[in-house]
């Protein structure tokens, strides 16, 4: 495992020379246990109820931004508009209100979505490994819970109130949802909050920590980097391209096989490049607000997040068969759980 | 010569089978498997997509090679069962390649759970290829199972490094009467060569193919090298030695009474 002063080291070379190598050396992992293979999904909001309080996130509890979440009708909609697309890999999100979308509601959504996807995985707010085995048994394959910084002091003045405050309770939430017969985990840190080093050697652990005592998942990890939002003001400092692309490399070095993801909150141009790099899964056509795809009109919206890379999916398959990549749609087929 | 590959009653030419993962088109596929004439093809159902698309893998098979589906993503027994009857159901025909691997990290094989989900499959009447660590025991398991190959791992999937497990990839040949085909980790022809030399009865090949920067000439290297195994191992290849042995002593005829 890779120590916290190697990290440093090689996020703070300012040698070129050095960040080549390190890509050269994380593109020939990645094409060696990947191919040039990149797999496609798609984020769907359900809900901006939030009751947690978080300074940087466009959702959260203080930010006056109108609240809804979509009916069941209104799902189809929007499921059904992503599935036309050749989506099969969906991300369905929602803010963390256990009131406004309890499980009860994550089932329901559940249910709907496996008439369209044939893999769902939902990011949505922690919960009890007996949840998740509820989750698990209506066709949920894949959580995705962000420890966002795993710096204890600066996870507090972040998340000021609500569930997600609890740091201790979030960071166990990995290993429930194992428990809970999860397939696949995807864990990550969100680029700006805290020392990038620091958060990324602890992330490491984690991951290592969950492979070891669940080996059996499928991990994948993904770097969201912060950007200014409507409406919140906290600081935060710029993690640039630079670093970014080392934080990408060094983790396909450290861990082969494991899937990266990278969102449309980076542009076009980061993206093409990041393909080369070690990232293996992208998100494509994406909205960010809740009905954002069918349902609210466009000036009407309140995304989580800006999106930076505005191409459709048809685009996306196009670009990446351009660029010699096979683009996956399926790679997954539900079986009973 | 050489007598034709029989699994499960069926004949087969070609002892090299290709898997189809990681290619970065269907094209190149395609062209691999021509290039390479193999006659069975895994492919794992969770790329299969026949509901909506345009680009099925299925497409790019010819309909005289061997389907043989795997259970990739497969946890456990059950779980392999399952998406073998999938598969079934689904009009694949009923060859399958059980994978059941519980570790993400080094992808290998569960044997214990592999056995389990042969013995079901095989008694429903399905042709079983499971791919395995190689331990004796295991594989004399799946033989009592009913498989209808073993197919031992030669080094991590997707490592290219070679017969890291030669030794006991020996034994399994030496031992169980099912074809053995070696499964995984094969990174290059000669590995290949290697395998079929020990007296292997076939390779599977998917990585180092799809991967290569030509993959229909690489796929046609590991399928000429298969055959050049075979034939080495066919004409009763003589044992390495440590000392010299000259091919015509030059000492003889100091014995030789006729002189």
């Amino acid at each position: 495992m890779i120590s916290l002063v190697d990290i440093k080291n090689i996020l703070h070379d300012p040698n070129p020379e050095a960040t080549e190598q390190l890509a050269q050396d994380a593109g020939r992992l990645t094409r060696q246990y990947f191919g040039r293979t990149i797999t496609l999904y798609a984020p769907l909001y359900l809900s901006n109820f939030c009751s947690s309080y978080c300074t940087y996130c466009g959702f959260h509890s203080h930010n006056r931004i109108k609240r809804f979440k979509l009916t069941a009708e209104q799902m189809r909609q929007e499921m059904s508009f992503l599935a036309k697309q050749g989506i099969e890999n969906i991300l369905l999100l929602t803010g963390e209100s256990y009131q406004a979308t309890p499980l009860d509601y994550l089932k329901e959504v559940a249910t709907i979505a496996k008439t369209y996807f044939s893999n769902i995985s939902m990011e949505v707010h922690p919960m009890e490994e007996a949840e998740y085995r509820e989750l698990f048994a209506h066709g949920v394959d894949g959580i995705t819970v962000y420890q966002e910084t795993y710096n204890r002091k600066r996870y507090k003045e972040v998340h000021i109130s609500g569930k997600k405050a609890d740091y201790d309770y979030r960071l166990a939430a990995p290993e429930r949802a194992a428990k809970g017969g999860i397939r696949h985990i995807a864990l990550g840190i969100l680029l700006g909050l805290a020392d990038t080093a620091e958060d990324l050697h602890a992330l490491y652990q984690h991951l290592r920590w969950m492979e070891r005592h669940h080996p059996g998942v499928e991990y994948s990890v993904s770097f969201p980097r912060l950007r200014a939002i409507k409406g919140t003001d906290f600081a935060y400092c710029d993690v640039d391209d630079i670093t970014l692309v080392k934080v990408i490399c060094l983790t396909r070095i450290q861990f082969p096989r494991m899937g990266i993801n990278l969102s449309t909150r980076e542009d076009a141009g980061l993206r093409d490049h990041a393909l080369e790099l070690g990232i293996t899964r992208i998100s494509a056509g994406s909205n960010t607000s809740v009905g954002g795809y069918t349902v609210t009109a466009a000036e009407k919206q309140d995304p989580q997040f800006d999106i930076k890379d505005h191409r459709g999916v048809k685009d996306i398959i196009a670009i990446l068969k351009e660029h010699n990549f096979d683009p996956v749609l399926t790679d997954w087929r539900r079986i009973d759980n | 010569m050489d007598t034709p590959l029989e699994i499960a009653g069926k004949m087969f030419t070609s002892r090299f089978l290709l898997g189809t993962g990681k290619f970065k088109n269907k094209t190149d596929l395609a062209q691999s498997i021509e290039a390479s004439k193999t006659e069975i093809v895994t492919v794992a159902l969770r790329r299969i997509d026949l509901e909506r698309h345009d680009e099925n893998i299925l497409e790019y098979i010819p309909r005289n090679v061997t389907l043989l589906v795997n259970t990739s993503g497969a946890r456990n027994a059950k779980e392999a069962v399952r998406i073998a009857r999938l598969a079934k159901e689904a009009g694949y025909g009923n060859w399958i390649k059980i994978e059941v691997i519980n570790d993400s990290k080094y992808l290998l094989p569960d044997n214990q759970e592999t056995v389990k989900a042969t013995e079901i499959l095989a008694a429903e009447g399905f042709v079983v290829l499971p791919y395995m660590y190689p331990d004796l025991y295991a594989a004399r398991a799946l033989v009592q199972a009913g498989a209808a190959t073993v197919m031992p791992l030669g080094s991590l999937i997707g490592s290219n490094r070679g017969l890291k497990v030669k030794e006991f990839i020996q034994i399994l040949i030496d031992e169980i009467d099912i074809p053995i085909v070696v499964d995984a980790g094969l990174g290059a022809p000669s590995h290949a060569a290697e395998a079929m030399e020990m007296g292997a009865d076939a390779v599977l090949v998917n990585t180092a193919v799809a991967t290569a920067g030509n993959p229909a000439l690489i796929a046609q290297a590991f399928a000429m090298a298969v055959e050049a195994g075979r034939l080495a191992y066919l004409s009763k290849l003589p044992p390495p030695k440590n000392n010299a042995d000259a091919s015509s002593p030059l000492t003889g005829f100091l014995y030789d009474q006729s002189r």
